[in-house]
């Protein structure tokens, strides 16, 4: 691989890397900001953090939306395998390709589209919005996402595995929960994460399917900032930066770990 | 006593017209689709028989044992296991047990709970499962290697697990699916005979599928030569590398010589062939055939002997011209361009460091057989 530091080549990362992250970095920077002012630097403080717990609406919106996120996490991810697992499994069953045709289209339907349908829905079976009708929403929504990755995963199960269960005495049922399960639980994690992640994120869906008092971290943000950014949201998004990327970097070195573990049994199995 | 091949076997219940058959295929016939992949096939194995299913891939060897296994239904036709037929019965509950070929570990679990995995099943108690376990360790020497998990083994090693795992349960019946295909020649050749002697230990009745037709020889009592879902043989080892029933056969196991040709003449002990060409052999009887009728005589290439002159005291000699020569160690394979065309494929083995009679490319060369050193086939 060609690695020489010319002009050019430092230019275009610098500029690429400004693009990406330079806005990330000035809202973590102003969230230390001394002045009320956004724009204007008044010198290092923490204060807006301190404020930032004495806000009630912000801590009850936090809390809403962590509830949302893990409840429909766990639900999409649920429906979302069973769906992935039909899809691999029966091969050959009348519907079949309408069935995944509409596992998959909300993961390229417009966010509006399905916010707005959902609210149409709810309107008409005369479901009162609010915590339960967001979650229901989520739910829609993250539950594609879940059954892509658990669905690669299945893919490239080796079916023997089942089969050697059952030829051993174990019930279908016992096989699932003794060899299928455990074997693809790393995808259904990640599937879990990726619907924890968008549920936390989503502002379209929820601004439509929301009703009083189950309002999200990221309505209550966008409704503040509406009347005029303060440190305060800085503060707050800083935080949720700070705890996605902790959990993705924990992950992401567990991960190496175990593949560098592995490689190293596998180097030592080989040698005898 | 005189016997085909070179091993006495004691143990030849089909021989025997009272011995009780302990695995029938009745008229079993598969198919997937519009694809048949088991016709009509009719088997027979018995108790403590160490039997190989032989054929190329897709041939249906492997949907045979998957239908004994329980994992397909026989599109019609009945298996029965020990007079109990199988059908409806899930794998879950049938008293076989199978070695994958992929060994279908489990990954997540260790080499100690992969083998323990059958014996929760059937609800042994702990104790019984923990002496069971440390036994079967013992029996494929992994006994250093009880808490690692599958990822932390070598290939043979695993292939012991898989092998622990599927006779952990004692099954009346151990499958097992092309067991050493994912092995090297060498350590192949040593688990061919670790499996005879566990097979020996243990008393089981082992059904073996593979590709590998010296695998198959090595190992078992009778070989199933299949092709296109069908049986076209069901022999001893011996019985078919010395006596096959058909050309296909002939052909896939080992090398075979065929002479084409017509009846000429039919007398009470022999045949007289005449070739295409006009070449004439003379062969022991063995197939009925009337005179005119269409013949070949397979004959393998190391009951041929190969010489710069005529022998004198033989009735089938044949002269050509050396075409091609290998030396391969043991012994010497030789191509002889029959005047008429053929090519003749003969082996002597190299039993003297010393030859007498050398021969080289374009030599003249006798190629010479007993009558009864081959078969008549007729199919």
């Amino acid at each position: 691989m060609n690695t020489t530091w010319s002009r050019f080549n430092v230019t275009s990362i610098v500029l690429g890397f400004a693009f990406l992250y330079l806005p990330i970095v000035l809202l973590i920077v102003f969230s230390f900001n001394e002045s009320k002012l956004v724009t204007v630097w008044g010198g290092f403080s923490t204060k807006w953090y301190v404020s930032l717990f004495h806000n009630q609406g912000l801590m009850d919106a936090t809390w809403v939306t962590a509830r949302v996120g893990v409840i429909s996490a766990t639900v999409a991810t649920v429906l979302g395998t069973l769906a992935a697992l039909t899809l691999t499994r029966y091969t050959r069953f009348r519907g079949r390709v309408l069935f995944s045709g509409m596992v998959f289209a909300p993961l390229v339907m417009p966010e509006v589209i399905t916010g707005l349908s959902l609210l149409l829905l709810f309107v008409a079976v005369g479901l009162d919005r609010g915590f339960f009708t967001v979650t229901l929403a989520h739910i829609t929504l993250t539950m594609c996402f879940v059954a892509v990755v658990v669905q690669s995963r299945l893919v490239s199960f080796d079916r023997s595995l089942e089969e050697a269960a059952m030829d051993l005495g174990a019930t279908p049922a016992k096989t699932f929960f003794q060899i299928t399960l455990p074997v693809i639980m790393p995808a259904i994690v990640s599937g879990w994460m990726l619907a924890f992640t968008l549920s936390l994120d989503d502002l379209v869906i929820a601004s439509f399917t929301s009703g009083p008092g189950a309002t999200t971290l990221p309505m209550k943000i966008y409704s503040q900032v509406r009347l005029g950014v303060t440190p305060e949201i800085n503060a707050a998004c800083t935080i949720l930066i700070a705890v996605v990327a902790v959990g993705v970097i924990i992950a992401s070195i567990a991960n190496k770990r175990r593949e560098v573990q592995r490689q190293l049994d596998e180097q030592a199995a080989q040698r005898g | 006593m005189k016997s085909l091949g070179s091993i006495r076997r004691d143990f030849a219940p089909w021989n025997d017209p009272n011995a009780k058959p302990y695995i029938q295929f009745d008229n079993v016939t598969k198919k997937f689709g519009d694809f048949t992949a088991v016709n009509n096939l009719s088997l027979t194995i018995f108790e403590r028989e160490f039997f190989a299913l032989l054929g190329a891939s897709g041939c249906g060897k492997s949907t045979l044992l998957r239908m004994l296994a329980g994992f397909e239904e026989p599109t019609s036709g009945r298996i029965l296991l020990d007079g109990q037929d199988l059908r409806g019965i899930p794998p879950h509950r049938r008293p076989v047990n199978m070695m994958f070929q992929s060994y279908a570990l489990f990954p997540h679990m260790t080499v100690e709970n992969n083998i323990a995995f059958g014996l929760k099943q059937e609800g042994m108690p702990k104790p019984d499962i923990e002496k069971r376990v440390a036994e079967m360790l013992k029996l494929v020497k992994l006994e250093q290697f009880a808490k690692r998990k599958p990822h932390q083994l070598s290939g043979g090693q695993r292939q012991r697990v898989a092998l622990a795992r599927s006779v952990a349960k004692r099954p009346k019946v151990l499958l097992l699916d092309e067991p050493l295909g994912a092995l090297d020649k060498k350590l192949r050749e040593e688990t061919q005979f670790e499996l005879m002697d566990l097979q020996q230990e243990l008393g089981l009745t082992f059904v073996v599928v593979t590709h590998d037709q010296e695998e198959a020889m090595t190992m078992a009592d009778r070989i199933a030569i299949m092709d296109k879902g069908e049986v076209m043989q069901v022999a001893t080892p011996a019985e078919v590398y010395e006596a096959p029933t058909s050309r296909f056969v002939a052909h896939f196991v080992g090398n075979v010589n065929m002479f084409e040709g017509k009846v000429a003449e039919r007398t009470a002990n022999t045949t007289r062939i005449k070739g295409a060409t006009g070449a004439e052999i003379v062969v022991d009887n063995a197939a009925e055939s009337s005179k005119g009728a269409d013949i070949v005589f397979a004959i393998r290439p190391e009951k041929i002997k190969v010489s710069s002159k005529r022998p004198a005291d033989t009735v089938n000699a044949l002269e050509g011209e050396v075409y091609d020569v290998a030396y391969l160690g043991d012994m010497t394979v030789y191509h002889i361009k029959l005047d008429d065309g053929q090519i003749v494929r003969a082996s002597a083995l190299n039993a003297s460091r010393i030859t007498e009679d050398p021969l080289t490319w374009n030599d003249r060369a006798w190629v010479s057989f007993r009558p009864d050193a081959g078969v008549v086939l007729t199919r």
